[in-house]
Order: structure tokens, then sequence, then C-alpha cells
């Protein structure tokens, strides 16, 4: 069998194409490598989708965090600290709890105790929280005379805040998101592995290099393949967000524009 | 990788021992009643520790329990951080690639499902069991029904008494207990399958010598008759017996 | 006697101080690494500079979890392996044995006659030792970011003063970096914190193992206590001790923060000047 054969009946098994058992003798580097690699789709997915939502989430916790509103502003605090100060892991546990209470109450929670959705809530509130948190501090350091030279133009109220102070906001928050992104995917692994269960043995990245590591007896291939595998991710995204910041940079002279640092100032 | 200890064996220190015998470290993984768990008074526990503690006595042994997660435990024994698993581990070709085992000191025992209700059919049925074990490998190649895997054996059970599996596939050993203990909640259905060759313990395949002495021992606690007398007291009367 | 008082939930009592312990190890360590790494990589010298930079960049590209599933073991046999060759030079048998991984009884660690507390503290070390070689990457580059931030200005006075480069290394770069590493060295500390329930893998049997383990359901059978599916009891206990403890490391580490800024000359600073 040659490794094509095995990208046919392998690659996409995590979402449930192609070969329904898994192997179960002979296992090569190949086999290792593409069923590994086919796992990474549900990290990608976690990841893309819980960042693109939490991003919209992160804003508003922000706007709230800084607002004047008391109730707002509590709501916003007390949501940032309960999903940044305990262990995802955690996190994961209570949801699942909840969601599998909720689904005796009605129907319509049923997807909801499945991984697909489930932890993607988790993830999505998850990287909401810390965003939240980065884009308060961006917000809180968006320079005074960009308001008042805002106002002068006779800009007020939604437009003030579309037009300028969410760009800046952006544009100074940019390198620590990037690395809320980083480690979002990473903690996409923590998905199948705590809190959610397999189902038909369509799991991420992490399940199936557990699965071969408990099959060889050896953690010394699988893991180290997962392991290139998210450094590879790592880069795209780097390369993805890098680009996007030299897009909210563009206005800048030349020797103003930030990189993107890969810093963690804000991690799980 | 765990050191933790939970109570060293009866020492079957015999006065001729002129030699300083090293001490022989048995893993198992303490979540799996009742061959072995952590009791209240937080130390291993059950069928095994009971066995373990006698095979080293008969082997004039010097034993320690070491507890460690079901998923490294091999690669932890084959890494030298203890010297035996005997954590009911049925013996397959698989593992027997990697570690060399005793002859079994359980009959092949079988596995069963257990259910909240009987009018199941396990063709189609939504399957729990744990990750990585010889049930969940069976419940994959049963063409309509659908496998859910779990970290660890409580949380299979937790799963069919929620609703979200069906059913259950284990060890009946391990759910005799539970179904027994649930006052009719939960009961066995369909019929017991025959997986694994029996349990045995495991040993480096490099280590002959110390795996001769505790096959010895399981053959004289079977020749007299002391181990069909432990799997009544710890696995019940229904267990199968030598 | 009673339920909250079993050997079992002593054990779990224990395993809050043996978290906290391993935090009070770990984050020195840690910080030793990150501090190695980060001076790696500035190095002029190229190769080692290579070496620290590519320390950072992998260690942080991969999940911590992948990481702590095969290290351990990869440690303990390197330690080993290490020792093998110091103490058995004469030793004709293979390492490798098929699966098998044998050294020679001198080259054990610790030494199989050695008693059980050895090898809890041996276990212990190795968790502590990967948690730092993981942490430290991120420490490394949390300092070599702080190390770049200190003003050009500050280092080429030194020189003009007539430094070497190391005395300007040690006696002006060093003390003025910590301020702009504090925020990242806090987030950090945050952050190994809520790694802590990862430790199960490492073998130690943390407050998560204990919390599961006491939390599951359990029949008369095997137990003085029988109780249903209570871990959600258990979990919401440390869900209660990781907000405490991240809350008051905040608290903390903001005064700290404070009185680092006093006097720099920085924009936090700068305020805390023009308050007085």
């Amino acid at each position: 069998m040659s490794c094509w054969d095995v990208v046919a009946d392998y690659g996409l098994r995590s979402i449930g194409i192609g070969e329904r058992l898994l192997p179960r003798d002979d296992f090569t580097l190949c086999k290792q490598v593409v069923l590994i690699g086919s796992g990474m789709i549900w990290n990608v997915y976690f990841g893309i989708l819980a960042l693109g939502a939490g991003f919209f989430l992160a804003t508003a916790l922000a706007v709230g965090k800084a607002s004047k509103v008391t109730a707002l502003r509590k709501l916003s605090e007390w949501f940032i600290f309960v999903f940044r100060g305990s262990p995802l892991f955690i996190q994961f546990f209570f949801a699942y709890f909840l969601f599998l209470a909720l689904k005796s109450v009605s129907p319509l929670f049923d997807p909801f105790s499945a991984a697909w959705l489930g932890a993607l809530i988790v993830l999505f509130f998850n990287t909401a929280a810390y965003s939240g948190e980065i884009f308060y501090g961006a917000l809180l350091s968006v320079p005074k005379g960009d308001i008042e030279a805002a106002g002068a133009y006779g800009f007020s109220g939604w437009p003030r805040f579309r037009r300028i102070v969410w760009p800046t906001m952006l544009r100074l928050a940019w390198p620590a998101y990037t690395n809320e992104a980083i480690f979002l995917f990473h903690a996409t692994t923590l998905v199948f592995f705590s809190g959610f269960p397999a189902w038909q043995q369509r799991g991420d990245a992490l399940y199936y290099a557990s699965y071969f590591a408990d099959k060889t007896f050896n953690p010394f291939v699988a893991y180290p393949i997962l392991a290139g595998y998210f450094i590879l991710l790592t880069l795209v995204v780097i390369a993805v967000f890098g680009a996007i910041n030299r897009h909210l940079n563009r206005h800048l002279p030349q020797e103003h524009r930030a990189g993107v640092r890969y810093r963690p100032n804000l991690v799980r | 990788m765990n050191k933790i200890l939970f109570g060293t064996a009866a020492l079957a220190m015999s006065a001729s021992m002129a030699l300083a015998q090293d001490v022989v470290r048995l893993g198992t993984e303490g979540a799996y009643p009742p061959y072995n768990f952590i009791n209240d008074a937080g130390e291993v526990d059950g069928f095994e520790r009971a066995l373990g503690d006698e095979l080293c006595s008969r082997a004039e042994l010097t034993c320690e329990w070491v507890t460690n997660d079901w998923d490294s435990i091999i690669p932890n024994l084959v890494s030298g951080n203890y010297d035996a698993i005997i954590a009911g581990m049925s013996i397959t070709p698989e593992r027997e690639e990697v570690v060399a085992f005793t002859q079994n000191y359980t009959p092949p025992s079988p596995s069963a499902y257990a259910a909240t209700t009987d009018g199941i059919d396990l063709d189609t049925a939504v399957i729990a069991a744990q990750t990585g074990t010889i049930q969940s490998a069976h419940v994959a190649t049963m063409e309509g029904a659908t496998l859910v895997e779990y970290p660890s054996p409580d949380e299979t059970v937790a799963a069919m008494k929620s609703g979200e599996a069906d059913a259950v596939l284990s060890d009946k050993d391990y759910l005799i207990p539970v179904v027994e203990e649930s006052g009719g909640a939960v009961m066995f259905v369909g019929d017991d399958v025959p997986l694994g060759g029996g349990i045995g313990m495991a040993f480096r395949q490099s280590d002959p010598e110390l795996r001769e002495k505790f096959d010895a021992a399981i053959q004289s606690m079977k020749d007299d008759g002391t181990l069909n007398a432990m799997i009544v007291e710890y696995l019940g009367e229904d267990s199968p017996k030598f | 006697m009673c339920y909250l008082t079993t050997g079992k939930h002593m054990a779990f009592y224990g395993s809050f101080g043996t978290v906290l312990l391993l935090l009070a190890i770990t984050a020195p360590v840690a910080l030793a690494f990150g501090f190695g790494g980060a001076m790696a990589a500035r190095s002029r010298v190229a190769p080692l500079r290579w070496l620290g930079k590519a320390y950072i960049a992998v260690v942080r590209g991969v999940p911590d979890i992948a990481f702590f599933l095969f290290f351990v073991i990869a440690l303990d046999q390197l330690f080993e392996w290490l020792r093998h060759q110091a103490k058995c030079p004469d030793w004709d048998a293979a390492i490798r044995q098929g699966n098998d991984f044998v050294v020679c009884p001198a080259a054990k660690l610790p030494l199989s006659s050695s008693p059980q507390i050895w090898h809890e503290a041996y276990g212990f070390s190795l968790a502590v030792l990967t948690f730092a070689i993981v942490f430290g990457a991120f420490a490394a580059n949390v300092l070599f970011g702080a190390m770049k931030a200190v003003p050009r200005a500050q280092l080429e006075t030194a020189e003009a003063y007539g430094m070497s480069h190391r005395q300007t290394f040690w006696r002006i770069l060093v003390p003025q970096m910590w301020v702009y590493a504090l925020p990242g060295l806090s987030n950090l500390w945050m952050v190994l914190i809520k790694a802590t329930p990862l430790l199960f893998l490492l073998g130690i049997e943390d407050i998560v193992y204990w919390a599961r383990e006491l939390g599951g359901s359990k029949t008369p059978r095997f137990t003085d206590y029988p109780h249903g599916d209570w871990r959600v009891y258990y979990f919401g206990a440390l869900l209660v001790f990781y907000l405490c403890f991240t809350r008051v490391s905040e608290i903390v580490l903001g005064r700290v923060m404070k009185r680092l800024t006093h006097g720099q000359a920085t924009m936090g600073g700068e305020a805390q000047r023009k308050a007085a």
C-alpha cells in the first residue's frame, strides 16, 4: 500500500470520510503522519471559528469594561475574570456537565454536548475573555490627542468609535492578539483530551497521536509528529497576522511600524 | 514516571535471605475496581493488591506498589520505572510484542454490555467504552454501532447513566458491582462478548528471571486453590474460576 | 473519622501543597532557563545564538501538552543513559533491547534499592524540570524583548564611561530590564498556575487527579462512604482555588509593578511622579 492510498483512506478520517477502522497493525510513519494530519482539521476548525467569533465578543467586552455604566462594567469584568482566572481544563469539565444537564431540559440543547459545538462555545468564551483584556488595555492606551482630533473633525459617538478609536485599539493590541491566536490553537488540543468524548474515533491531532502512542507503546514518534504540525500551524498564524498587522499600520511612517513580535503578553 | 507510594507490600523477609534483595516495584492503575482501586485510606486495594502481596511473599520478594496512568503504563515499564504491571491487563498479541506476560491469573473473562433499559438494539446503539481498551477496539469493528470513547472507565458508566450513550461495554467483572449496587436502574443487556485471553502480569522482555519467579508463584496458587478462593472473595461467585 | 478526613482526602489536601511547592520551585528554575535562553539568543557567537533562538521558537510553537506526554520518559532515559556511560564503561549488553531500555543497575535513577521517598523526589524533580524547560522558553522570549526595550542611550552612556561589554550587561542592562519584563513575566506566572492541571500527565498525583478519584461515583462494596457522581463539587472546589490564587497573584504582582516603576523613565513612572 503506497502512501497515497493511505492519504485517500485516512486523509479525512477525522470527519468520518474514508476507511472506517483505524489502522490496527503495521503502524508506518506514513499512516501516523496522515492520520495525525487529518486530526489537525479539528484543531484548525476550532481555532478559526472561535477566533472569528471571539473577536467581536472581545471588542464588546473591552468596551464594556471601559464603560461608565456600572452593570455593564461589572458584567464584563466578571466574565473576563472567571475565564482568565481558571484553567481551560476545568472550564471544559463544567461546560460538558452543564450541557448534559441542559439536554434533559429540552432537545434543543442536544448538539451542545458534542465537541463540534460545545467545545467551540467554551473556546469562544475563553478567547473572548483573553482578547477582551488585551483590547481593554489597548483601548486605555489610545492617545488622547487622537480622540480630541476626532472631535475637532466633528466625529462623535458610534462613527468616532468605528473610524478612530477601534482601528487604533486594534493596531495597539495586534502583537499581543497574535500571541493569543497562537495559544488558542494550542488550547484546541485539550478538547478531546479532557473535555469532550470522541465519537466514532473522530478526534483531533492529539487524539490520533495518543492512539498511535498507545498502539505502538512508543511515545517518541507520534508526539514529535504532532509537534511538527503545530510548529507549521504557528508559522502560518504568524504570517497571516503579520500581513494584517502591516495592513493596520500602513499609514504610519516606516520607522514607527511595529512588527508583530511573538511575545506572550496575555496567554493562557 | 509515577512514584507515589500507596503502601508497602507484606514484607517477606526470611532470615535466610543473606543477599539484600532489591525491591520489586509493582505498577498498577488504581482506578479499576474490583481489580485495583484506591481505598478510603488512600492505599492501593482490591483483588490485585491481595494477589500481588501473596505472590511476593511466595516468591520471597519485597514489593512496593506504584500507581501510574493507564495510557503510559507500558512505556513506563519498558523504560524501567517499575518492574511489573499488575493492573487488570488482558493478555493480547499486540501487547505480547512489547512486554512479557506471566500465565494468566484470571481465566478469560467476558466483557459485557450494561444499559439502563433492556430494549436496546446493540447493533445500532451508541456504545461507550474507555479509550485504548480492547472493548473500544471491539466496538470500532461493529458495523452499525456508534462508538463513543471516554478517558476513564468511570466516565463510560456515567455517560450510560446520563443517556449520552445507550450502553457501555466493559469487563464484566468491572460492571458486576455497578449493576448490583444500582438497585435495578442498570442491567446487563445482550450476550457477553469473549475478549482477551485472561489477565496476566506484564514484565520487561529483558527481565525473564523475575517473570519466572512470579509465574511459578501464580502456578503454586493455582495448584493449592488459593487463587480460586481469592477470585471468589474479590470478583464474586459468578466470575470464572480455574 | 468522617468522610472529609479519610486518608484519601488527606492526600487530596496534601496535593494542594504539592502543587504550590512545585510552582514555588519551578518559577525560579524556569526564570533561570529563560535568562540562559535570552542570553544565548542575543549572543555574538552565531551557533549559540541559533541554539537560543531555536529553543525559544520550537518550544513555544508546540502545545505544552504535547511535550508533557513524552518529555518525562525522554528526560529519565537521557539521565540514565548519561549515568550508564559514566558508571558502567564495561557493560557490554545493549541498552536498547527491542522495546526495553536497560541500563546497568548502578545507573538506575534512583537506584532500585533506594527508599520510595527518593523515587517520589526524582519524579517530582523531573516534573519541575519539564515545566521549567517549557516555561523557560516563554520566559526567555519575555526577557529577550525586555533586554531590547532598555533604551540604547543607557547602554551607549555606559560604554562611553568605559565599561566593558560584560560590565554594561550586568550593571546596566540587567538591573533595568526587569521593569520591562515584569508584565510579561506576571502573565507567565498566571499561565504557569493554569497549567498545573496537566501535572497528572507528568506522573504527579495533583489536585485534579484526586478530585477525579474522589468525585467519581463509589459503590458501597469498595468504600464506607458510597456516593454518586460528585465530581462537580470537587471540581467546583478547584475552580474556587484557582480563581482565588490568580486573584491574589494579580494583586501582589500589581504592587510589585508599582514598586518597580517608581522612579523609572517610563510612562508608568512619569504618572507616579505627577500623582505624587
